[in-house]
C-alpha cells in the first residue's frame, strides 16, 4: 500500500527527470543512446518470438509504450532499442547486473523479488497450475503424490512447488527445466507427469502444441492470481516513475485495452490461435487502477 | 548496481525445507561424487576392454574398437548424454521406452552411464598406449612360455600397463568428476545444479557458486590424493623409471 | 509419438542451423582458441619465468581453471563478466555484456588454462643449449623468447595445439546452459518448437562428429608431415 502511495505521488509530480540532471537508467539511456529490452522466446501471448524471427507480444507492446515514453522525456531523436532475449533463471540477474534495462515478460512481481529488482505496473494477473496428460486423470495437487512434476528454472512456480511438496508431504521428484518449452516436452515425452507454471502460459503452450488433445489443466491452483509485471532496476525512482506514468496512462486509455484484445481475444501469430481470455474482473480492475503492488490479496 | 553480500545464507533454510542451503549443496555433492564413481567403473570397465582390443591382432576386433573409440570421442558429452537421455527411450519398444523413462532417478542412471561410456573411449587410448609402451619382448615372452593370449594380457601385460598409466587415470578420474556437471542438463541435482537451484531462490549468485567452487576444489584434492596413495601402494619397485 | 520419422524438419532448418548456430560456435571456436593460446603462452612464460610471485600467480590460476567443471566456470563468468567490468572500467554501473561476448570471455580464459600446459610442455622441450647461445648473443629476454623458443615450441606442439582445439570446438556445446544459440542450441530449439528431438539430436551428433572426424584426422595427417621435417 506504501509502494502505492508512492507510485500516485510520483505519478504526480510531472517532469520529474528533466527537472534536475539524470540518474540511473535515464542516464544510461541518454548517453548510450540505446534502451535494452529483455524478452522471452516463447511466453506466449506476452513475449515470445515469432515464426519469422521477430519478437512481438503483449509485454512487448507495453515496454514500447515506455520506450515511447523515455524518448519523448529525455528529448532524443534517435533511441535505438536493444533486444536480449532472457529466461526465468537469468531475467533477475541481468537487471540487477545491468546488462538489461527493462523486463518485458511473464515475470511474478512479489515481495522477495523486490529485494533485488523494481516493477512497475502489474500487466496481468495469473496462478500457477499444472498440465498433465488426461490420461493420467491428476485434477488437483494431492493428486501428484509421488510423481515427477517438473517446472522452470528460477520461476515463482518452482518455488511454489517445492514448498507445497515440504508443506503437504506429496514426495514428489521436482525436475527443473532450462526453460517453458523444455518442460512441456518433458510431460509430452511422460518423463514428468506435471508441469507447473502460470496458467496462462500453460493455456498457450497446450494450444500451440502440435496436438492439444492429451493434455488437461488442473482443477486446482498453487496459489491466488498473483501480478506480472514489467521488471527494471531497483532504487532508481526517476525511472520508474516514468514506466510507471506511461503504462498507467496506457492501461488507462483505450489503447490498453485494445492492445489486451489483441494479444487475448484474437488471432495471434504463428499459428493464429486465439487464446480467448477475456478481461477478467481481477485484470478490469488493473486497467482502471494501475498498481505495481506484489501482493495478490490487493487484487 | 552493488550486490548485496549475504554469506550468512548458508545457514537459512531452503525453500525445499529439507534442510539449510548448505544442506542443499552437500545434498549435491553426494550426487556428484556417486555418478563420479559409478561413472568412473563404468568408464575403467568398458575402457579396459577396449583398450585392449586396440592392441590385438585381429582386424575386424580393430576396426570395432577404433570406431568406438571415434565414436565417443567426436561427439560432445553434452550431445551423447542427449541421445542417451531423449533419443534412446524413444527408439526403443514402447515398454522398454517407458521403463526407462519412468525408471527413478533416471537422471542419474542415464548421467553416470553416458558419462563413463564417454571416459571409457579415453580410459582406453590411455591404456592402449600404456600396453604399447611396454617392450615387446614381454608378450614375446609370454607366448613363448606357452601362455595364451588372454593369459598373456592378464598376467603379464595388464599388470604393468595400469601401472604405467596411473598418472594419465588420475587426470582422467578428475576429468570424470568435472563432467559429472554436464548432466545437470538432464536434470541430475549435482553440485553445480543445486548451487544454481540455490542462486534462484536466494539470488546470492556469489556465495552459492564459491561454495560450489571450493566443494569442487576438495573433491580434487581427495582425489589426487586416493590416486597418488593408490600408486603408491601398487607400485613393483624398480620397473618405472623414477620411482 | 513420433508416427514416423520426418528427416525434412533438418532440411527445413538447415539455413537456421548452420547461420545462426553454427556460425555462433565456429567463431567461438577460432576467437576463444586464439585468445587462449595468446594467454595461455603468456602463462606459461610466467610459470616459467624466474620470477617467483608470477610463477605462483600463474600456477594457481592454472590448477583453478583446470579443477573446476567448465559448467560451473560458465555461470561465474556469465554473472561476474558485468561486475568486473564496472571494477575494471570505473563505471557506475555494471557493464553490459553480450551473450556472444561472455561466451568469448569464458571459454578463452578457461582454454588459456590447458593451452598454457601444453605451450610450457612446448617451451620446455626446447633445449636449454638455444636459449644459452640466445644470450650468449647478446639478445634480450624478449628477443630469445620471440625469436627463438616461441616459434619453435609453437611449431612442435601444433598438432597437441589443434587437438585442444577440437576439443574446445566440443566443449562450446555447453552454452546450452546459459540457453545461448550455438549449433545444438538451435538445433535443440527446432527439436522442441517441432517436436522433433530425435531427428535434430542424431543430426547434431552427427555434424560434431563429422567435423570433429575430418579436423583430427587433419591434425593426424599435420603431425606426419611435420614429423618428418623434425
Amino acid at each position: 500500500m506504501k509502494k502505492l502511495a508512492l507510485a500516485t505521488a510520483l505519478l504526480v509530480t510531472p517532469g520529474l527527470a528533466s527537472a534536475q540532471t539524470l540518474t540511473g537508467t535515464l542516464k544510461k539511456i541518454k548517453e548510450t543512446g540505446t534502451i535494452t529490452l529483455g524478452h522471452r522466446e516463447s511466453s506466449v501471448p506476452f513475449s515470445y518470438i515469432d515464426d519469422k524471427a521477430k519478437v512481438i507480444g503483449y509485454a512487448m507492446d507495453i515496454c514500447m509504450k515506455i520506450v515511447d515514453a523515455v524518448k519523448t522525456e529525455l528529448k532524443m531523436d534517435k533511441l535505438e532499442v536493444k533486444l536480449v532475449p532472457v529466461t526465468s533463471a537469468t531475467r533477475i540477474p541481468l537487471i540487477a547486473n545491468g546488462t538489461v534495462d527493462l523486463e518485458c515478460g511473464s515475470t511474478t512481481n512479489n515481495v522477495e523479488r523486490q529485494k533485488q529488482v523494481a516493477y512497475t505496473n502489474t500487466h496481468f494477473l495469473t496462478a500457477s497450475a499444472f498440465v498433465s496428460k488426461k490420461a493420467n486423470n491428476l485434477k488437483k495437487i494431492d493428486d501428484l503424490k509421488g510423481k515427477t512434476v517438473v517446472s522452470t528454472a528460477g520461476t515463482t512456480n518452482i518455488k511454489q512447488v517445492v514448498e507445497a511438496n515440504a508443506a503437504r508431504n506429496l514426495g514428489m521428484t521436482v525436475l527443473p527445466a532450462k526453460d517453458h518449452a523444455e518442460a512441456f516436452l518433458l510431460v509430452e515425452l511422460d518423463r514428468a507427469a506435471a508441469f507447473v507454471m502460470d496458467d496462462i502460459l500453460l493455456a498457450s503452450l497446450v494450444a500451440s502444441a502440435r496436438d492439444p488433445s492429451p493434455y488437461q489443466l488442473s482443477d486446482e491452483a498453487f496459489s491466488l492470481p498473483e501480478p506480472y509485471g514489467i521488471m527494471l532496476r531497483k532504487d532508481d525512482a526517476p525511472f520508474k516513475a516514468l514506466a510507471d506514468k506511461a503504462t498507467s496512462a496506457f492501461y488507462r486509455s483505450a489503447e490498453g485495452a485494445q492492445t489486451y484484445a489483441k494479444w487475448f481475444q484474437s488471432p495471434i501469430p504463428p499459428k493464429g490461435l486465439n487464446l480467448n481470455v477475456p478481461m477478467n474482473e481481477k485484470i478490469k480492475k488493473i486497467f482502471s487502477n494501475p498498481t505495481d503492488s506484489p501482493d495478490p490479496a490487493a487484487y | 548496481m552493488t550486490y548485496n553480500w549475504n554469506w550468512g545464507i548458508f545457514w537459512e533454510m531452503s525453500p525445499e525445507a529439507t534442510g539449510t542451503y548448505l544442506d542443499m549443496l552437500l545434498m549435491g555433492l553426494r550426487w556428484t561424487i556417486a555418478t563420479a564413481l559409478l561413472a568412473w567403473v563404468v568408464a575403467l570397465f568398458f575402457g579396459s576392454i577396449v583398450g585392449v582390443m586396440r592392441t590385438l591382432p585381429g582386424r575386424t576386433v580393430s576396426i570395432i574398437a577404433s570406431a568406438y573409440v571415434e565414436f565417443f570421442r567426436n561427439i560432445p558429452l553434452l550431445v551423447q548424454l542427449f541421445l542417451w537421455y531423449f533419443v534412446l527411450p524413444e527408439l526403443l519398444p514402447k515398454t522398454a521406452g517407458m521403463w526407462l523413462k519412468q525408471l527413478p532417478n533416471a537422471p542419474f542412471w542415464t548421467g553416470a552411464i553416458g558419462v563413463g561410456l564417454y571416459m571409457s573411449a579415453r580410459i582406453a587410448e590411455q591404456l592402449r598406449a600404456g600396453i604399447k609402451s611396454l617392450p615387446r619382448g614381454q608378450a614375446m615372452a609370454g607366448t613363448a612360455l606357452g601362455l595364451t593370449t588372454v593369459q598373456t594380457y592378464r598376467y603379464v601385460l595388464l599388470p604393468m600397463a595400469f601401472r604405467i598409466i596411473m598418472p594419465p587415470l588420475t587426470s582422467e578420474a578428475l576429468n570424470t568428476v568435472k563432467n559429472t556437471s554436464v548432466a545437470l542438463t538432464i536434470g541430475l541435482m549435482e553440485l553445480t545444479a543445486r548451487a544454481r537451484a540455490m542462486q534462484e531462490f536466494s539470488f546470492q549468485v556469489f556465495e552459492a557458486f564459491t561454495a560450489a567452487t571450493i566443494l569442487y576444489l576438495l573433491l580434487n584434492a581427495v582425489v589426487v590424493f586416493g590416486m597418488r596413495r593408490l600408486e603408491k601402494s601398487i607400485a613393483v619397485p624398480g620397473y618405472i623409471a623414477g620411482k | 509419438m513420433f508416427s514416423g520419422f520426418d528427416f525434412d524438419v533438418i532440411w527445413r532448418s538447415l539455413p537456421y542451423l548452420f547461420w545462426d548456430g553454427m556460425s555462433f560456435t565456429l567463431m567461438l571456436t577460432a576467437l576463444s582458441a586464439l585468445g587462449g593460446l595468446v594467454l595461455g603462452t603468456l602463462l606459461a612464460l610466467m610459470r616459467l619465468s624466474n620470477m617467483r610471485v608470477l610463477g605462483a600467480i600463474a600456477t594457481g590460476y592454472v590448477n583453478l581453471m583446470r579443477s573446476l567443471p567448465l559448467v560451473l566456470v560458465i555461470f561465474w563468468f556469465y554473472f561476474l563478466v558485468p561486475y568486473l567490468g564496472q571494477m575494471i572500467t570505473g563505471s557506475e554501473r555494471p557493464l553490459v555484456v553480450g551473450a556472444f561476448s561472455s561466451a568469448l570471455i569464458t571459454f578463452t580464459l578457461f582454454e588459456a588454462a590447458y593451452f598454457s600446459e601444453i605451450m610450457r610442455a612446448g617451451i620446455q622441450s626446447i633445449p636449454k643449449g638455444q636459449v644459452s647461445a640466445g644470450y650468449a648473443l647478446g639478445l634480450t629476454y624478449r628477443q630469445v623468447t620471440g625469436y627463438i623458443v616461441l616459434p619453435q615450441a609453437l611449431r612442435n606442439m601444433l598438432p597437441v595445439i589443434l587437438t585442444q582445439t577440437i576439443v574446445l570446438f566440443q566443449d562450446t556445446s555447453l552454452v546450452y546452459v546459459l540457453s545461448i544459440t550455438d549449433f545444438l542450441g538451435a538445433a535443440s530449439k527446432v527439436a522442441q518448437r517441432d517436436g522433433r528431438l530425435i531427428e535434430m539430436y542424431l543430426f547434431a551428433a552427427l555434424v560434431y562428429f563429422l567435423i570433429s572426424f575430418a579436423a583430427s584426422r587433419l591434425v593426424r595427417a599435420l603431425q606426419a608431415k611435420t614429423a618428418i621435417i623434425r
